[in-house]
This record gives C-alpha cells, sequence and structure tokens, in this order.
C-alpha cells in the first residue's frame, strides 16, 4: 500500500512539474494569439484576460491583410519548406544507406566529408553563394532556396539516419539478397520502411531552419513573388512597430500554419517513436 | 567459398563486380552539398587570406587575422563578441540541456498520461521563428505593456523586476534564456527516442535488482543515453556558435546595448555587409567566417576524435 501511494505521489509531481513547463512554453503563444483578437485599449489594460464582446476586435488582421500578400507568402514558404525536406530525406537516406551499408575505399572519408556540413553554417558562404546563384539565373526564385537547403539539411539527416540504420538487423537484408533482391529493392522495400519513424524525426528537424529562415530569403530571394512567411512578416513588423494589433495578428499568423504543419508531422514522429520499430 | 579464392585470397576482391549502386546511393546528396555548400565555403576562406588594395584584390597572407586580432577598434569588437558567444554557450549547456533530459526522463516513465499532449506543447516554441520569438519576448519583457510586472507582482516579486533587455549587465543572460525557452524541445526530443530505446528487459532485471526509480535513472538510463547526450552537446555548441537571428531581431544588428549582446554572427553580419556609418568589409567578413569556422571545427574535433571514442556504445 505504502508503496502504491508513493507512486501516486511521484506520477502526481511529474505531471506538476510536466504542467509548468507545459505553461511556460505555450504562455507567450497563447497570449500573443488572444490578444490580436482584441481592441488597442484592451490590450493594453486586460492583456492576460481572454477576449469578450465588448473588446473583440478583428482591425488588426483587416490591416494585416489589406497591407500584405500573407497568402502568398505561406505558399511560398510551404513550397520550398516541402520540397527541400522531400529532397534532403530522399538524398540523405540513400547516402546513409551507402555509408552504414557497404564497406568501400574512402567509406569513412566520405562520412566525414558529409558529416563537415553539421559544423559549418552554410551562411559563412553566403557570398559565393549569391555569387552563383547570379551566375545561374536563380535569383528571386524559389529554386535558389530550395537548393541551398537542400544542401543545409542533407549532413544532419546523413548523421542521423546513418545512425538509425546501422540498427536494422543485418540479417534481415541478408536474407533479403538470399531472395534475390537486388540492392536498391533492399533500400527501398526493406531499409526505408523500417526507418521512417527517424525519417519523420528527422523531417521535423529540417524543417524547422527551413521554415524559420530570415537570411537567405532576404538576400536570395526578396522579390515579392518569392517571399516567405518569415521575411513578410519580419518586414510587416518592422514598418507597423507602433500598431500593436498589427504586428500581434501578423505574428498570429506566422504561427498558425507552423501549428497545423507541425500537428501533420507529429502524428508521424509520435507513431513513429513509440511503434517500437526504431528499438 | 571457391577454389579460387582459398587459393589466393588476395585477388579475391578485385574479382567482385563493381558496385555502382554505391555511386548511386551517393551521387545525389555528394553533388548537392559539394556545389552549394563546400566550393563557397572554401571561396570564403580563400578571400581571408585576399584584400583590397588601390582597388585590386591582392593576396595579403595572414595580414588580414593580424589586422583582427591587434587593430584596437576591431579586436576589442572581437574578444567582446568571442567572450559573449562563451557565456551563450554555457547557458546553453547548464540551462537548455539538463531542463531538456530532465524532461524527456519524466515523458518516459511508462503509463504516463496525457505524455503525448505535453511533448507536443513543450516541443512547439522551437516551431516558432526567431522573429515570432524575438518579438513576443521583447513584449512580453517590455515594460510599456507590463505583462512580466505585472506577473511578478502576482507572486510579490515585483521589485525584481528590470527592463532585462535593455541593461547591459543583464541583456546577454536574458536573450540566452529565450533562446534556451525556444530550444529546449530538441534537446528533450533526442534524449526521449534514446530513453525509448532502452529494451525493457534490462529495466526489468534491474527492478529485479532492486534498483528503481531515481538510482534506476543515474545507474541504468543515464550511462545507456550517453551518446545522445554528447550528440546533444555538440548540436548546441555548433548551434551556438553560429547564432545570430535571435539576437538580430530582439536586440538589432548593433547588439545592443552597447555590444553587451554582440556575438560572433553579429560581429560577421556588421563586418560583412556593414551597418549604418560602417562599411561592409567582405575581406573582413571573410576572416572572421573563417575564425568561426576553426573555433568550430576544434570543437568538434574535440567531441569527434576525443570524447566519442571513449563512450561507450551498448548493442541490444
Amino acid at each position: 500500500m505504502a508503496k502504491a501511494r508513493a507512486s501516486y505521489l511521484r506520477s502526481g509531481l511529474i505531471h506538476l512539474a510536466l504542467i509548468s513547463y507545459t505553461l511556460i512554453a505555450l504562455f507567450p503563444v497563447f497570449l500573443t494569439l488572444v490578444n490580436s483578437f482584441k481592441t488597442r485599449n484592451a490590450i493594453f489594460r486586460e492583456p492576460m484576460a481572454i477576449p469578450t464582446p465588448s473588446t473583440f476586435s478583428l482591425v488588426g488582421y483587416e490591416t494585416v491583410l489589406k497591407q500584405g500578400d500573407f497568402i502568398g507568402y505561406f505558399q511560398n514558404s510551404l513550397i520550398v519548406t516541402v520540397v527541400s525536406i522531400a529532397f534532403v530525406l530522399l538524398f540523405g537516406a540513400m547516402a546513409a544507406f551507402a555509408l552504414s551499408e557497404y564497406r568501400f575505399r574512402g567509406n569513412l572519408l566520405m562520412g566525414l566529408y558529409l558529416a563537415l556540413g553539421i559544423m559549418i553554417p552554410i551562411r559563412l558562404g553566403t557570398v559565393a553563394i549569391l555569387q552563383g546563384m547570379v551566375a545561374a539565373g536563380l535569383v528571386n526564385t524559389l529554386t535558389a532556396l530550395v537548393l541551398v537547403y537542400t544542401a543545409q539539411g542533407l549532413p544532419l539527416a546523413i548523421f542521423i539516419l546513418s545512425e538509425f540504420m546501422r540498427t536494422v538487423s543485418d540479417d534481415l537484408k541478408n536474407a533479403g539478397r538470399i531472395d534475390g533482391l537486388s540492392e536498391y529493392a533492399i533500400f527501398f522495400r526493406l531499409v526505408l520502411p523500417l526507418v521512417r519513424p527517424a525519417m519523420a524525426t528527422v523531417a521535423v528537424f529540417t524543417m524547422i531552419p527551413i521554415w524559420n529562415d530570415l537570411w537567405f530569403p532576404l538576400i536570395l530571394a526578396p522579390g515579392e513573388a518569392t517571399k516567405t512567411v518569415t521575411l513578410g512578416a519580419q518586414m510587416f513588423i518592422g514598418q507597423f512597430v507602433t500598431n500593436w494589433n498589427a504586428v500581434l495578428s501578423a505574428l498570429s499568423l506566422a504561427i498558425l500554419p507552423v501549428l497545423v504543419l507541425y500537428v501533420i508531422f507529429s502524428r508521424q514522429l509520435i507513431r513513429g517513436i513509440t511503434s517500437g520499430a526504431v528499438k | 567459398m571457391s577454389d579460387i579464392d582459398t587459393a589466393d585470397p588476395e585477388i579475391a576482391p578485385i574479382k567482385r563486380p563493381a558496385r555502382w549502386h554505391i555511386l548511386v546511393f551517393l551521387a545525389p546528396a555528394f553533388l548537392v552539398y559539394t556545389a552549394i555548400m563546400i566550393l563557397p565555403l572554401i571561396e570564403t576562406l580563400r578571400l581571408s587570406l585576399y584584400n583590397l588594395v588601390d582597388g585590386e584584390t591582392v593576396f595579403v597572407g595572414l595580414a588580414n587575422f593580424i589586422t583582427l586580432f591587434s587593430d584596437p577598434r576591431l579586436a576589442a569588437n572581437f574578444w567582446n563578441a568571442l567572450g559573449n558567444n562563451l557565456i551563450f554557450f554555457v547557458i546553453h549547456m547548464l540551462v537548455q540541456n539538463p531542463i531538456g533530459i530532465a524532461l524527456a526522463a519524466m515523458l518516459s516513465v511508462s503509463k504516463l498520461r496525457f505524455a503525448t499532449f505535453y511533448r507536443t506543447a513543450i516541443f512547439v516554441p522551437t516551431l516558432l521563428s526567431f522573429v515570432i520569438v524575438g518579438f513576443i519576448w521583447k513584449l512580453i519583457l517590455s515594460p510599456i505593456w507590463g505583462i512580466a510586472p505585472g506577473m511578478m507582482d502576482w507572486v510579490g516579486l515585483k521589485w525584481m523586476f528590470a527592463p532585462w533587455l535593455g541593461k547591459p549587465e543583464s541583456a546577454l543572460i536574458t536573450v540566452s534564456l529565450i533562446s534556451v525557452w525556444q530550444y529546449v524541445g530538441i534537446p528533450m526530443m533526442l534524449i526521449y527516442a534514446a530513453l525509448l530505446n532502452i529494451p525493457d528487459e534490462v529495466l526489468e532485471a534491474a527492478e529485479c535488482d532492486g534498483i528503481t526509480g531515481w538510482s534506476q535513472f543515474w545507474k541504468i538510463k543515464l550511462p545507456l543515453i550517453l551518446p545522445s547526450i554528447g550528440i546533444i552537446s555538440i548540436l548546441t555548441f555548433v548551434g551556438n556558435f553560429n547564432a545570430f537571428d535571435l539576437i538580430y531581431t530582439v536586440q538589432g544588428a548593433l547588439a545592443g546595448p552597447d555590444g553587451s549582446t554582440d556575438i560572433l554572427g553579429t560581429l560577421l553580419y556588421r563586418t560583412f555587409f556593414g551597418f549604418q556609418n560602417q562599411m561592409g568589409d567582405r575581406s573582413m567578413g571573410a576572416t572572421i567566417a573563417t575564425v568561426m569556422f576553426l573555433i568550430i571545427l576544434a570543437g568538434v574535433s574535440l567531441y569527434l576524435f576525443v570524447i566519442q571514442r571513449r563512450m561507450r556504445r551498448y548493442q541490444f
């Protein structure tokens, strides 16, 4: 009995700690979303209150939608992020498989070469990248961003995926070989499904810096037609610093799609982690 | 095993058919990575050895580095940024990673209810862009809006409130903690996945021996997740020494007040592209980029060749 009580106490404390941290994590987001629906006076007088009929106002959103092409920005961000992740996952998994599965001359060297990019910020090469994009006529295109983000995401993807691929049982792959599967079939049909949870993890880790990047959109694609959400929001906030309604609405609009994207990916991530395939 | 193989093992590898699939698997990643990342980087490193003399680019050897380390104005900025960057990193290691590990350890307690919800919620800040995070916290900590002083008033701590972001002695710590708030989800997720990878049999065996709760965490789980802790440490190091965006959005390119939040990333930006009345200097920018590169290289080499080699890995 004493043991059962102790375990109740323990799980109670754990819940308390986790709830406190969850509040810390969500509070600023909550604050932004709630206040974006209030009148200017209510934002200042009662910042913590939920909007009531008397304080409810959409004036911030009206300003945002009138001033900028936020739907276009979302579209750009979405295209860039999804296409880059697809390339990173495909190319990264292929390279990780080659490195973890085969012994060949230069394997270690190739692994180190590809891992260099984890520690080197691709930004350090910005000037040369810009020169190259100008020469290739890719400035102000989404292609330029996709290329940069694919290169940026690959090293970490290869690093994480090859760690996971080493855990895939050799017996399984050898059984496939004895059954006459080609190396490509072993990769696509045996190994890839098994490392799907790791792929989801990589997708989330790749997505964050791409979606949030301010630097490359600013330098490679600052044109109105190729602006991403992050760049659009940054410029908007810069113009409307004192218009708190508009700023909070712009922030809310920038948060929402990330949350939606996260919910889609996190299902896969959580299913992957809990399904036990990684074990 | 054929007769030829046993008769002359040295020629056996030559007889193996060419393994083109290895090349096919490696080529796409290798090409994109080399063209977009490595070659521009090499070009940047090369630029650090050149400078403009009378409008012409001339090879100057290590002169740029000598200027960076000894020129009165530049060197002061550089050492200040390097020192701040170290503090920034230490705060992350002492606050972000322990909190991340603690959260993961609590989440991985078996049959914990709402674990999915907690995990999803705590990861949310990590997804937000620096623009959003920087601005939200600026608003919250702003004395004008009064959220932070108001909340501290509830718990009777209002006297402690100060405009932390505006004071040179507290600005760096405040910005670091904002960054910790944003990124705690990454160590949490990596450690959580590592904890789930520990087989139940190991934990059951520990329980049979009477090792439960705290001592189970310290004696069984922690040694098993050490490789993951190594990975999060090196990711933190690299991330911190590349950091730029958060400081840029919260404190601007000048990394005020009075340069107290200036780190290598913001210094590089100002030097490279120029800011206000300061002219952009491509060679000096490349020089700072090269120094950042060397610092990161040193840290990563230490991890790869010293720390990781000494770590024991367990295969289940």
